[in-house]
């Protein structure tokens, strides 16, 4: 740690500050006492997905599957449309004395292209949500870091945060039963 | 769930059950044994391996080089029997994908825990299933580099795809089918990227892995959209896969031909690829678990439920051929009862036999627990449903078109050397691109895997009652 920050600047010159965990238990118990102390902007960084580390932290409900609703019908109606005006007006043909618009004929591809808009949406809805790529990020200049995504449990507490108090806050995650606590440079 | 502790059970009503997760290992040495395969130095055998596989893919290259510079007579098809080994390969390719999307899907939506450790390897075959099969189509296409005339899009001829056609909802079904697994075969990854990224030593690896992790960091944010993302890509994918052997089985049905025209096909068709998709993946598992010392995560209480499957989907295609010969007979018409006679008794008789040996027969060692719980039984009926799946395809296509309506207009069909050479050749491609994955990918989960080991908290996406 070489963060020449100091508490007492005005700007806050670091990122925040990472309590490191060694059981889920220990960073489910900080998240929620974290989230009771009036910490807002705060966040849990896990090797798998923990439930209710994301409830303590206040994430109650995703946008997603609004969004995958809407790709969902874009796709479905798309799908729909396209064979419309392509069998009835686009290229009309006689196939075996049917009407042009022979709508079970439609089912399928209509079925199809609701899944794939569908599917994209959602992969790209959650790149959206989470603001992924994203190739830089404070947290990785800790090394430790690397054990998020082994067997360790991280809780940050930002530093733009306006209960955060370099000294005062590090106490509170000390008194969390973190194992070790980091100053994470910007 | 009636358990011991509520009383709900005799004792004896609970039979002893292999652990999904073999005891002692933690998220640590969860993440190490599986990071390590990739991260290790290549050992001898791979080089090996993937070289065989990759001479195989040349002897596809040439097959296909061939058949671009003389054309789609090179095959054995002909009139009367259009589809030859094109379309059965092509339907045995992708039923074998079948498996992958079920165990990662569905199994998922199921909650059954054991799914865990070989839906990574399950959706990978998947993948690669389907980048075989879609060879077929286009090649027998006859002018296959015009394939994208298949799609629909503005151009110059004015000309649209017909949407009337099963062969169309081929395409948009196999193509869907493909992406679809693709995303969610990408979004599984993501984790394991980052964590591969994280423990790689070398900054070339680093940067590759960084690149496909995206950034991912395992905030508890990200994992909350993830988890949305990744059950509602489960949704979707349960549907899909259905939807795919259908319209295959439409190819099919749609048409008139004594043989094909069943309403039988969807269910018995999704029945056989995913019979045929579980013995392709025991196949593949059996030797891959037993070279990587893989036994504590792939375990034998997988292998036992991935027998239980195979039953099970043999059993509904067994009753899908009794019902093709009920219909034929019950229908009363001559010349689809002469279709299946022909089937057990005209010149294709031993593709019959054989198809109950290995499809029927076989399958039934598979009551038997021992056979069920020895990894070497099982490979062999795996090996047989294999082959019968292959041979139950050439059935359906060539014994139906070989003799139809008039007696003036039958033939013979026999695949030439081309056919074979295209046929082993996709073999080569997807056993080439099998061994890139185990070597440079994460063959098995590692952020599931982290959650099925006792002591850590599950989420709502994995979490199972113990």
């Amino acid at each position: 740690m070489s963060a020449q920050a100091h508490p007492k600047d005005p700007q806050p010159v670091i990122h925040g500050l990472m309590a490191e965990f060694n059981s889920a238990d220990d960073l489910i118990a900080a998240a929620r006492q974290t989230h009771d102390a009036g910490y807002s902007q705060v966040d849990a960084y896990m090797p798998y997905p923990i439930e209710e580390v994301s409830e303590a932290l206040g994430h109650h409900r995703s946008k997603l599957p609004l969004i995958v609703l809407l790709g969902g019908i874009l796709g479905g109606l798309g799908g729909y449309s396209l064979q419309f005006w392509v069998a009835t007006i686009a290229y009309p043909m006689n196939i075996g004395g049917r009407p042009f618009h022979s709508w079970p004929a439609f089912i399928v591809p209509t079925f199809e292209c609701t899944i794939l808009a569908a599917a994209l949406f959602a992969v790209l809805g959650m790149f959206a949500l989470n603001g992924l790529p994203h190739p830089y990020h404070p947290v990785f200049n800790v090394p430790r870091f690397a054990l998020a995504s082994r067997d360790r449990y991280f809780l940050v507490v930002e530093a733009r945060d306006p209960k955060f108090d370099r000294a005062g806050t590090e106490r509170f995650l000390t008194g969390l039963k973190a194992s070790e606590v980091f100053e994470v440079e910007r | 769930m009636a358990t011991l502790e509520d009383g709900g059970l005799e004792p004896r009503a609970v039979p002893y059950k292999p652990p999904v997760v073999a005891p002692g290992h933690t998220t640590a040495s969860v993440t190490d044994k599986i990071s390590e395969v990739v991260l290790q130095r290549t050992p001898r055998w791979w080089y090996l391996g993937f070289g065989i596989s990759f001479l195989i893919m040349m002897m596809f290259l040439t097959a296909v080089t061939w058949l671009f510079a003389k054309g789609v007579g090179i095959w054995g098809v002909n009139e009367p029997v259009g589809w030859g080994f094109a379309i059965v390969n092509f339907v045995w390719w992708i039923g074998i994908g079948h498996a992958g999307t079920l165990i990662s899907a569905i199994l998922l939506l199921l909650r059954q825990e054991w799914r865990t450790s070989i839906n990574r390897f399950a959706e990978a075959m998947t993948l690669f299933a389907v980048a075989c099969a879609g060879m077929f189509p286009v090649l027998h296409l006859g002018r296959p580099w015009l394939a994208y005339w298949l799609f629909p899009y503005p151009n110059t001829m004015g000309l649209w795809p017909q949407f009337r056609s099963p062969l169309i909802w081929d395409v948009f079904a196999v193509s869907t089918y493909a992406t679809v697994s693709a995303l969610f075969w990408y979004v599984g990854l993501i984790p394991d990227l980052a964590t591969l990224r994280d423990r790689s030593k070398k900054r070339i690896a680093q940067i590759i892995y960084g690149f496909g992790a995206m950034g991912w960091r395992g905030s508890a944010a990200h994992w909350h959209n993830y988890e949305t993302a990744y059950l509602l890509l489960a949704g979707l994918a349960t549907p899909l896969v259905v939807s795919v052997h259908t319209v295959v089985s439409f190819d099919f049905a749609i048409g008139i031909v004594p043989g094909w025209h069943a309403t039988i096909f969807p269910p018995y068709f999704v029945a056989g690829a995913i019979y045929a998709g579980f013995a392709m993946v025991l196949t593949l598992t059996i030797p891959l678990r037993a070279i990587f010392h893989m036994q504590d995560f792939i375990t034998i209480r997988h292998l036992q439920n991935m027998g239980k499957v195979m039953l099970a989907t043999g059993l509904i295609v067994v009753y899908g051929y009794a019902t093709e010969f009920f219909f034929a007979w019950y229908s009363g018409h001559h010349i689809e009862r002469f279709t299946f006679l022909n089937r057990v008794t005209g010149p294709y008789r031993y593709y019959w036999f054989s198809l109950v040996v290995c499809n029927l027969l076989a399958p039934q060692a598979l009551w038997l627990r021992k056979v069920r719980s020895s990894a070497l039984g099982l490979f062999i009926v795996a090996m047989f449903v294999n082959a019968g799946m292959w041979i139950e395809r050439f059935v359906i296509v060539i014994t139906s078109l070989h003799r139809d309506f008039l007696p003036s207009s039958w033939g013979m069909y026999r695949g030439t050397m081309w056919d074979w050479m295209t046929f082993i050749g996709t073999g080569g491609l997807f056993l080439s691109l099998l061994f890139l994955f185990i070597r440079f990918l994460p063959m098995i989960s590692i952020f599931e895997m982290r959650t099925m080991v006792p002591g850590t908290r599950g989420s709502e996406m994995t979490e199972v009652p113990r």
